[in-house]
Order: C-alpha cells, then structure tokens, then sequence
C-alpha cells in the first residue's frame, strides 16, 4: 500500500529524476519522514541506484530518514534570532521538553524539535514555527506557554 | 474568469487601458499586509474580520479590500494602509476593525491608538511621512502594498508588463544587452557581476538551448528580501526573466525555491498560470518568436545550494555541491548548456531598467554600485524590517534615521553584513557609504543584503564562533581546507569561548584564516573566514578578555560568567521555584543564595526576579 502511495508521487513528477529533491519532499509528506522502504521503492521506480536516492536524502535538512512526532517544532537559529536570544529559547524547549539542545523527538512523540538556519521572519525573532504555524519575539514565558496549551 | 490570450502588443495594451479605466483612482481600499510577517502576529484574522464587517455594513460595493505582500515594516505589523489617503495604522487587531469601518472608513476619523508615534510623540498621519519610510527609496520593493500578489490584473494596471513588449517586439537583443550593461546593474545575489556583462556571454554561445535560473535559495540567515518580492510581486520576476529570453535567447526557466518559503511557490505557482493565460508565457508571446516557460523547484534546505554550481546540481536532482569554476554557468551550466542565473532581487531591477531606461537606473547609486538594495535590517534595532535605499547611503543613516536606532536605547556595537561570511563592522565604521566595494574595502562584504545589529549584549567571539560553526555545519565537505580548516577553527574558537585559551590563539586563527580563504573551491570556504577577521580587527580586546582574563565582556559565555544574589533581594523565593537544577536556595524574607556547583547559567532566575537582585559578572 505504502508503495502505491510511493508510485503516485513519482507519476505526478513524470518520473523525472531531476525533480527527485521535489519527490523526496512529498513522500516526506505522505510518511511525516522518509522511510527506508519508501526510498528503495523510490530508487526501482526513478530507475536510479539507491545511493543517488541516499545522497541527496542524508545531504538536503529538510529531509528525516527518523519517524518524527505528531508536532513539529522548528527553532530558528538564524543570525537574527540568535542575536536576539534564540539560543536561550532552544535551551527552554529543550528543558521544558527533556529532549537534547540540538533537537530531536519527546519520548511520547507528541513533539519533533529540530534547529533550523532562518525561516524568513526576521524582523520578529526569535521565532518558532510549530506544526507551520509561526510565533515571533518569543521570550521564555511565551515559549513554554506555547507548550502548556 | 477564464481570460483572453494576448497576442500582440495592442492587445496588451488595451488590456491595461480596459483595467485601468475600470478601476477608480479615488476608490477606497483597505490594505492589509498579508506577507509572513504579518501572519505571524496574527493577520490572517484581521483580514476575516474586515471581510465580515464590510459585509456586515454592506460596504462590499464601495470598499476594496487587498491583501497584499510585506511592506516592510514587518516590526510593527498586523500592518493596514488606507488608501488613497494612505492612512497608516499599525498593530491593528480584529477586535479593532469595527471601529476602523466605523470611524475611520466612513468618517474619516482617525483611531489615534493605531496610529504611529514619531519620537516627539507626535501621531503621524500618512505612511510616506513615518521615518522608517521617509528616507527609503522604494523602487522594487514600494509596488508591493498596491498589489494582489494573486492578481495578474493588479500587476499590469500599475504598469507592470510593459516592459516586455519593448523588449519583445522593439528591441534586438544586442540593444536590451546594451541597456542592462549601461545601466551598471550588479548580481543582488552576493558576487556583485555585472548583469550586462554575464549576459552578453551567454548570448554569444552558439547552443541552440540555453536555460535561465532565478536564484530564490535565500540561504542567508537573518535575510528575507528575496522571500518578500516573490511573495509580494511576483510578476516582475517573471518579467525580469522573460527580458533575458529574449537576449540570450533561451525558452525555458527555473526558479529554485527555499523549501521553507512556501507562500513563494504558491504565490509565484498562481502568477505563472495566469501569465500562461494571457499568453505571456507559452509560445510566440505577444506575436513575437520568443517561446519561454518557467518550472518552480524546491530546495532542500542547504546553505551552499545557493552557490550557483551547487544550485545547477541540485536542479538535475543531485546532491548540492559546487564545483569549481571555469566553466562559468553562462558557457556551460544546466545540463552542460549556457545558463544564466540571477537572483530575485536582480531579476526585479531588470523590467524597470527597460522601461525607465539605463540612464534612470544608472543616477542612482554611487559610481560603481547602481540603483538601489533592499536590505533585511534586523537585530538590536527598534524598526526591524525591509529598507530599500539608494547604494551609498550611509550605515549611520540606515541604522538610526530609519531603523530607529538602538533597542532600549542600548549601546551600538556593531553591524554584521554580508552574511555568515560577511564581516562585522564596529562604531567607527557607521560613516561608511554602503555599496559592494565599499564595504568589501571594510572587510565585511554586500552579501545578500542581511544588516543584522547588535548591542553591548552580543559577545563577538562567540558571534564568530556562531558562524564559523554554522558554515562548519553548512560546508558540503568536498573540498579539504573548507571542511577540515573550518572544524579546526571552531575547536579553537569553542576553546576561547570556554575559557581554555591560549595567548598563541588568535595568531593561529589567523593564519588557518589565509589558507582557507586561498584554497578552497567555491566561495564558501573562500568568504567563511571573514567573520573571524573582521571581529579580531574590529574587536581583538574581546579575544584577549577572554583569553588572558577569562572574562567575556558581554555576559554570553557561560563558562566565564557567574550569577550572584545581592542585597536586593527581597527574599520572595521566586527564584527558588523556577530554578531548574534546584541551584537556589533561601527562606523568605532572607537574602537567597546560588550553589554555583549546580548552576547552569541558564538565566531563568534573572527573568523571574523583580527586583534586580541578581548579579551576571
Ligand atoms: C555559499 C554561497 C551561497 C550563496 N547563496 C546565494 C543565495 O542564497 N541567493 C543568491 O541569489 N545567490 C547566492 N549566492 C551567489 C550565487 O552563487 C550567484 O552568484 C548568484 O546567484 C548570481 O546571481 P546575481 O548575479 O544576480 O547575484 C551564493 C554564493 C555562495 C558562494
Ligand atoms: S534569522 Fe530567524 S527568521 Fe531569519
Ligand atoms: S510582513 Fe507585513 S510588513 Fe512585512
């Protein structure tokens, strides 16, 4: 069945290997992340080696080969946001959620916490983007508010 | 609505006569910015609340209500401007909007809680009146607050298009080549060459297919100019690029999009179709023998594909590493044939210079820097947002005539430009006219635009630190110095920032400086050493405070600092409570006390307590 979904993906890109950052993105999407069976299925459809597939997976931020968590949480840490305190704030996620400083998922997988470099909303850092939704000037009270609700 | 192919430059004309003569100049509209700024401080729902009110009075009829891209003054958005007057309100929330309608739409009162606060507390009426705008000179980014970004009616009733059937239809390509050379237009994307020149390059290749590339990577931190063109006005890129088809002679496009920017590929996604529609894109535009369309690709979110070579690759569905250069793209590129790639911001500028002319475009600037930049003024400054101003504008005049100056009246320190691998630039240097050379001369560089501000607040050692390992984390690990230069560095910049060091350090930065600079393949690793430069130029005392003092003069380096209570402290064990490691301990109503054993530096204590009473030194 997940295979299916796999096939979709690919038809709606004309089985373009040139679109495989585009295709990686919706699978991405289907899957919440990119499971390893979905990537070799990938490989036999775009009629590519599985390490092209690989490559351009592990070297594109965007992409987890990981299961990630209900909500995703993205902190900015931009130079923008990082002059304006966004380490602090990573620091209160991280504590508030027992998760490590550089991200990563609750032990319920109720949250994925990943670091990113500027998410285009600079004029209000520090921000953070939870399930896309985003959140400027954080302090510390508004961030583990954000978090109690 | 679907709508009619135009197939000459008379059938674009009186397309735009048609919508201009149906629109009203006098017509009230509501201007609400809808650019990702104002979405996060809640404008979607102001939007909803005008529609139900203007509904609710009936005033559907009368009233436009439009949406537009960011204005740039992102700081004080929800943002909404009133036309034609061009009332300027700011913050406005929903619960605000009835008496907006009530009031000002229908009254012309004013609300003066919306209204914007000049520094003598006086109210400014009009947006063109509020400092941060006064001084701008908004030639690119001003189209944004009159148009629907999902409107093609809205570009070509302000004049957008018109351009093209100039270059389309009066012009050959060597004269367009010609216009883009004379007016001195320089890339927008950070290299700074000469638009003109790159092009006349490429249209002397004898390949039958040549490609364009719009560059919308936007991997600098702390920019988003390029974000808010797309978002905002979209139709001129598309514009821009059609021009360059002509000259170069390609017929296909690609715009590579940030893959966290996704209102630019929906806004730019709806653009194309409707320019598809006109006949604007597809075959034999407006009558002429130029075929042209235009492929939206996302990216994956990696600093160095915004390297044109490693953008190349990344569009052919490769992994994103530069290679070196010659050959230049413009000979050989995507897929092996001749490509030009431009950044948004360049591609902007390129319908104004054909329809204003080289001469316009080249009064502007200074002598070598021509036109305008928008630059992306964030950080420790009270009025963050998007300026656009002429090149050579003084930094002092960005920093305090229109970004306000200082947050919370603190000290400057320094100004930080060019990107992750531009340069920090301190007091004495706020004189400096902005333009690429000027600023390249300071040791700091254009980049893309990102002014990022700091206050006595910001170590710049760790500053330093930050971006070394930011690139560090960015580099694609192909080329040696670039990958093992920049891991050495940021273990000896993480030692100093730690306390651990050494006299011989800073030497030794300097010296893996040269060597990563002078031998790594793509700019990357040949501009990365730039923060750390500049910021032992500009601030060699920080790394010697830390080095021979082990004292970080800003309080940021937590293994050199150390909290302490004073006799302020009231005892209302606040701090007690709200200490993670449990660190604090104290009964009311007597002086608390920190084991610095268990402190972690983390300085919740600081934001809790009321009275000051906590000490960083
Ligand atoms: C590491 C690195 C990152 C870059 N990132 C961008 C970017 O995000 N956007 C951009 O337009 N140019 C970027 N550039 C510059 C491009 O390589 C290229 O010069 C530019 O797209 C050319 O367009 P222009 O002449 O219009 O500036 C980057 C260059 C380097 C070395
Ligand atoms: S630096 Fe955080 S949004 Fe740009
Ligand atoms: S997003 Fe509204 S002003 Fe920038």
């Amino acid at each position: 069945m997940d295979n299916a979904k796999v096939d979709k993906i690919v038809e709606k890109h004309k089985k373009d290997s040139c679109q495989l950052i585009g295709i990686l993105q919706d699978v991405q999407k289907v899957f919440n992340y990119l499971p390893k069976s979905a990537l070799d299925h990938l490989a036999k459809k775009l009629d590519i080696p599985e390490s092209q597939v690989y490559n351009v997976a592990t070297f594109f931020k965007a992409f987890s080969l990981n299961p990630r968590g209900k909500h995703i949480v993205h902190v900015c840490m931009g130079t923008a946001c990082h002059v304006r305190g966004a380490k602090r704030i990573m620091e209160d996620v991280a504590r508030e959620l027992s998760i490590p400083e550089a991200g990563g998922n609750t032990k319920d997988m109720e949250h994925t916490v990943e670091q990113v470099n500027c998410v285009g909303a600079c004029a209000l850092g520090p921000v953070i983007i939870y399930d896309g939704e985003y959140h400027g000037s954080m302090t510390p009270e508004k961030t583990l508010k954000l978090f109690k609700k | 609505m679907k709508r009619q192919r135009l197939n000459s430059q008379e059938s674009l004309k009186k397309y735009r006569e048609a919508l201009v003569k149906a629109r009203d100049p006098n017509q009230k509209v509501i201007t609400v910015c809808g650019g990702t700024g104002c979405i996060a401080y809640g404008c979607k729902k102001v939007v909803e609340a005008f529609k139900t009110e203007l509904e609710k009075q009936g005033l559907t009829d009368k009233v436009k209500l439009l949406v537009t891209g960011c204005h740039g003054f992102c700081e004080r958005g929800p943002l909404v401007v009133i036309r034609p007057e061009n009332l300027f309100y700011q913050r406005v929330k929903a619960e605000d909007v009835p008496e907006v309608i009530e009031k000002t739409v229908k009254n012309g009162e004013l609300i003066e809680r919306l209204q914007y606060e000049g520094k003598d507390k006086k109210k400014i009426l009009k947006e063109e009146d509020i400092p941060f705008y006064a001084k701008q000179q908004r030639t690119i980014f001003g189209f944004n607050g009159y148009v629907d970004p999902k409107s093609i009616d809205d570009y070509i009733a302000i004049g957008g298009y018109s351009a093209l059937p100039k270059a389309l239809l009066e012009m050959t390509s060597e004269k367009i080549i010609d216009e883009v050379k004379k007016s001195g237009l320089r890339g927008r994307g950070g290299g700074g060459f000469l638009t003109g020149a790159k092009w006349e390059i490429c249209a002397a290749q004898a390949d039958q297919t040549k490609y364009i590339v719009c560059n919308a990577d936007e991997g600098d931190p702390g920019a988003y100019m390029d974000r808010s063109v797309l978002e905002g006005n979209p139709h001129s890129i598309i514009e821009g690029m059609l021009i360059c088809a002509k000259a170069i002679g390609a017929s296909h496009a690609y715009v590579y999009v940030r893959n966290e920017y996704p209102l630019a590929v929906e806004n730019l996604g709806i653009a194309i179709e409707q320019a598809r529609e006109l006949g604007l894109l597809g075959k034999k535009i407006l009558g002429s023998d130029v075929d042209f369309d235009i492929t939206v690709n996302r990216g994956g979110g990696a600093f160095v594909c915004g390297e044109e070579t490693a953008l190349l690759n990344s569009l052919m569905g490769k992994t994103g590493e530069p290679h070196q250069k010659p050959p230049y793209p413009a000979i050989s590129g995507l897929f092996g044939k001749p490509t030009i790639i431009n950044n948004v911001e360049t591609w902007a500028n390129v319908p104004l210079i054909i329809s204003k002319g080289s001469a316009w475009f080249a009064s502007i600037g200074t002598e070598k820097s021509k036109g305008t930049k928008i630059f992306s003024l964030v950080g420790k400054i009270n009025n963050t947002g998007l300026v656009e101003v002429p090149m050579g504008m003084t930094l002092r005049e960005i920093v305090y005539d229109i970004g306000g100056g200082i947050l919370k009246d603190k000290k400057f320190k320094a100004i930080q430009t060019g990107g992750p691998s531009g340069g920090c630039l301190p007091e004495e240097k706020l004189d400096l006219m902005v333009d690429f050379d000027k600023l390249t001369e300071a040791g700091s560089m254009m980049g893309s635009g990102g002014m990022i501000v700091m206050d006595e607040s910001t170590c710049m050692v760790d500053l330093a630190r930050y971006f070394i390992d930011f690139l560090k984390g960015e580099s694609c690990g192909k080329c040696t110095p670039c990958r093992e230069g920049l891991k050495q560095m940021s273990g000896i910049l993480n030692r100093i920032c730690d306390g651990n060091g050494t006299e011989a350090d800073i030497e030794t930065l300097k010296d893996m400086s040269e060597t990563v600079k002078d031998a790594s393949i793509c700019a990357l690793g040949g501009t990365a050493p730039n923060p750390v430069l500049s910021t032992i130029k500009y601030f060699r005392n920080e790394y010697e405070a830390h080095i021979r003092d082990k004292k970080c003069l800003a309080h940021t380096c937590k293994k050199l600092i150390k909290f302490e209570i004073n006799q302020k402290c009231t005892g209302c064990t606040r701090c007690v409570k709200t200490c993670p490691t449990t660190a604090i301990s104290g009964k009311v109503k007597t002086v608390h006390n920190i084991d610095q054993g268990k402190c972690i530096q983390c300085g919740v204590c600081v934001d809790r307590c009321p009275f000051e009473a906590i000490d960083v030194d």
